[in-house]
């Protein structure tokens, strides 16, 4: 059944802190860093107000806020952190742990350019690194996006088919920064959506137990695992990546009942008629839509697909929402240096390989260092597409739009 | 909960269960065993990476009877920090998998690669938030696991991988890092040095250290036949001359209204009544093939009498703050 929903007035960070608030995980352990520092800092004053029963962890570095969730997340208990670009690659290391750990730890990351030379402001070097860590990510538009799967994440993360971290990535600045209307649903029924944490079963010391850290049924996590075992839990790690994309769209759908909110993982727009198309993530593609719905008045027959869902990487989706369209521009805020191209590109590129009739492809590499993506680059895009149409082929692969020469 | 006895140690079973691959001789052992004895009740342990993981813990097997985690290196301290704020929350909130549990004690066990060095940092922002967790430092001055490689802890002139005794250079050229020093100058509420030719002592601290509410630190010595170069079976011998020449002096630091309370524990506390007894740091060193070069080809006199000044004058100043 629909809840009665609120209308809010909350930046991107203050979503992510918003809906933690409703969902009050046990720990909370992160470290301020730019653009994230709002939710630290909002989840502070709920703790400080006795909003929330989590006990909050002002840890010395990303490294410890991420080891403590592990710590956190192994006894059974609920934990989230926040973070950036310098604190994510900070956290490299415990990404692995985590994941490989099988422990359903919630990360917001403020998506920002890594360092160096440093910069603040978004592009997606940060998280796009970490595609590669076991944990899924989801994308965000806008801070509606960024509430809602700040909820759903815990019921994602925890799914038995699943028991994976999840990263909630959105643009820095551009969404951890900007008020928007958000529609947030009653705490109590933020409360019964995510429920009580569920646990996979394993071979305890003394027999089945839980996957967690309790004196009544000792079990020991993080052994020594060599040759004659590490390659099935890293298999088994794989399919639970693959096993997501289906489990995924059952808690999405749970969520669309109490919210009339359809989450998908990919969002055509004007796909239908179009001759050329782009795709990307994040909170770009709002200016793409505009974008294309004046060229569209001037009756240039242009789509868009939006993606929400990166990790697992949704092929079928992918391959459904871009339909007939014979020209596919990839957009992107991520470079892979010395790669045939940025990782999204590589990706959608791939995921085409098997298809009878793909899409010419190109990548368009946009706003490194938080770079504007103006309505004026975007029909370059378009136009640089158009061209690919009439030509029949790509002439460059690889574009950088709005650099100079 | 009273004070350990070895009637008490005697009836419980080891929770560190024989069958792991430590070497043998290893003191980590004994001193894991000791601590584990004192255990109060429900308890969850975190570990470093190091010879302790590895060796207890090659899957499928393990040999630990007590709910373990390890993560990664550096990290020990911080991940202890995470258990600790989730049973506090659950307590809390009456609610959870471990509500259940009125008390469990966290305890983390690190070498000390894991402590003086890679996990320098998160150690000393989880004693900064005043976390409820005994921090065992286990301390076998080098980084044994990957092949006796020189740590903050390694004493001046050990001889180690990197930092070989060569024609020119004899062994390690900086001294030993005061870790307990800088421990206690977070204002930690207890601090205590073990050594297992003590195994009472070691049980008696450790029990303490689980009691008391907030941050603990328990500074273990270990001695290593491996690569501190001995046999095997004179760990104990090893590890009481330590004590006895004052290298490692036996006390424990408490707080007291914000001022820092030294008490020399038994065996050093004699040592400080009867100076005479005090034993030249040449019966610590000979026997370790980490300091032959001290000894052969040519004695070293004057590096022999460099550490034993350097041994005096921490003694004494040890002795100042216990005022004895």
């Amino acid at each position: 059944m629909k809840a009665k929903q609120k209308l809010m007035g909350l930046n991107g960070n203050e979503s992510s802190a918003y809906a933690t608030k409703q969902v009050d995980p046990d720990v909370v352990a992160a470290y301020p860093i730019t653009p994230q520092t709002i939710i630290v800092e909002r989840y502070s004053e709920y703790v400080a107000d006795g909003l929330v029963n989590s006990e909050f962890v002002a840890v010395e570095s990303e490294h410890s806020a991420l080891s403590a969730c592990v710590g956190a997340s192994a006894t059974g208990a609920r934990a989230y952190t926040a973070t950036a670009a310098n604190g994510l690659a900070l956290m490299w290391e415990i990404l692995y742990i985590a994941s490989g750990l099988r422990l359903p730890i919630v990360m917001a990351v403020a998506n920002r350019a890594l360092s160096g030379p440093i910069n603040i402001h978004n592009d997606h070097s940060d998280s796009m690194g970490a595609r590669d860590s076991g944990w899924i990510q989801i994308y965000c538009e806008n801070s509606q996006e960024v509430y809602d799967a700040s909820v759903e994440a815990w019921r994602i993360a925890e799914h038995l088919d699943i028991q994976l971290p999840v990263m909630v990535c959105f643009d820095g600045f551009t969404i951890s920064h900007t008020m928007e209307n958000v529609y947030t649903l009653p705490d109590d029924i933020v409360k019964t959506f995510v429920g009580k944490r569920v646990f996979m079963k394993t071979e305890g010391h003394h027999g089945e137990t839980e996957f967690r850290l309790d004196p009544a049924c000792p079990l020991t996590i993080g052994p020594l695992d060599l040759q004659d075992y590490y390659f099935e839990h890293k298999v088994q790690q794989s399919e639970a990546m693959t096993d997501a994309l289906k489990a995924i769209t059952e808690v999405d759908k749970e969520f669309e009942e109490i919210t009339g909110r359809k989450l998908e993982y990919m969002y055509p727009y004007m796909m239908e008629d179009a001759e050329v198309s782009v795709i990307g993530l994040g909170s770009a593609m709002g200016t793409v839509r505009e974008v294309v719905d004046d060229l569209r008045a001037e009756g240039i027959k242009v789509g868009m697909v939006k993606m929400r869902l990166f990790r697992p990487f949704p092929v079928e989706a992918l391959i459904k929402a871009i339909g007939k369209v014979p020209v596919l521009g990839v957009m992107e805020k991520a470079v892979s240096f010395g790669a045939p191209g940025g990782p999204l590109y590589e990706e959608i590129r791939t995921a085409f390989y098997d298809t009878e009739k793909k899409p010419l492809i190109a990548d368009y590499i946009h706003g490194l260092g938080g770079r504007d993506t103006s309505p004026e680059m975007i029909r370059s895009i378009f136009k640089s597409l158009l061209k690919v149409k009439e030509k029949g082929e790509v002439d460059k692969q690889v574009n950088f739009v709005g650099v100079r020469e | 909960m009273s004070e350990i006895t070895f009637k008490e140690m005697a009836k419980k079973p080891d929770l560190l269960v024989g069958g792991a691959r430590l070497c043998a001789g290893c003191d980590e052992t004994i001193m894991v065993r000791l601590v584990l004895k004192a255990t109060r009740g429900p308890t969850i342990l975190t570990n470093a990476t190091g010879c302790l993981e590895v060796a207890t813990t090659i899957f499928p097997y393990s040999a630990w009877d007590l709910p373990w985690i390890h993560s990664a290196f550096e990290n020990t301290a911080a991940t202890a920090s995470g258990i600790e704020a989730a049973i506090k929350a659950m307590h809390k909130k009456k609610d959870g998998p471990l509500a259940k549990y009125p008390q469990i004690d966290v305890v983390a066990f690190a070498g000390d690669g894991g402590t003086y060095d890679i996990g320098f940092q998160a150690l000393s922002g989880a004693i900064e938030r005043g976390h409820d967790f005994t921090y065992v430092l286990l301390d076998n001055e080098a980084y044994m696991n990957t092949g006796i490689q020189r740590s903050g802890g390694t004493p001046f002139t050990a001889a180690t991988t990197t930092s070989p005794a060569g024609h020119v250079v004899p062994g390690k050229l900086e001294t030993k890092k005061p870790i307990d020093d800088i421990i206690i100058a977070h204002g930690i509420p207890y601090v205590a040095m073990l050594n297992s030719a003590w195994p009472l002592d070691v049980m008696k601290k450790a029990r303490k250290a689980f009691a008391v509410v907030g941050p603990t630190f328990l500074h273990g010595l270990v001695p290593c036949a491996r690569g501190w170069r001995y046999p095997p079976e004179k760990t104990i011998e090893i590890s009481r001359l330590a004590t006895q020449t004052c290298v490692f002096p036996l006390y424990e630091c408490r707080q007291e209204k914000g001022r820092a309370i030294y008490e020399l524990s038994t065996p050093s506390l004699s040592i400080a009544k009867r100076p005479e007894t005090k034993k030249p740091v040449e019966a610590y060193l000979e026997p370790q093939g980490r300091f032959r070069h001290l000894f052969r080809p040519n004695k070293r006199e004057d590096l022999i009498k460099e550490i034993q000044e350097s041994i005096d004058l921490r003694w004494q100043i040890l002795c100042e703050k216990a005022g004895v």
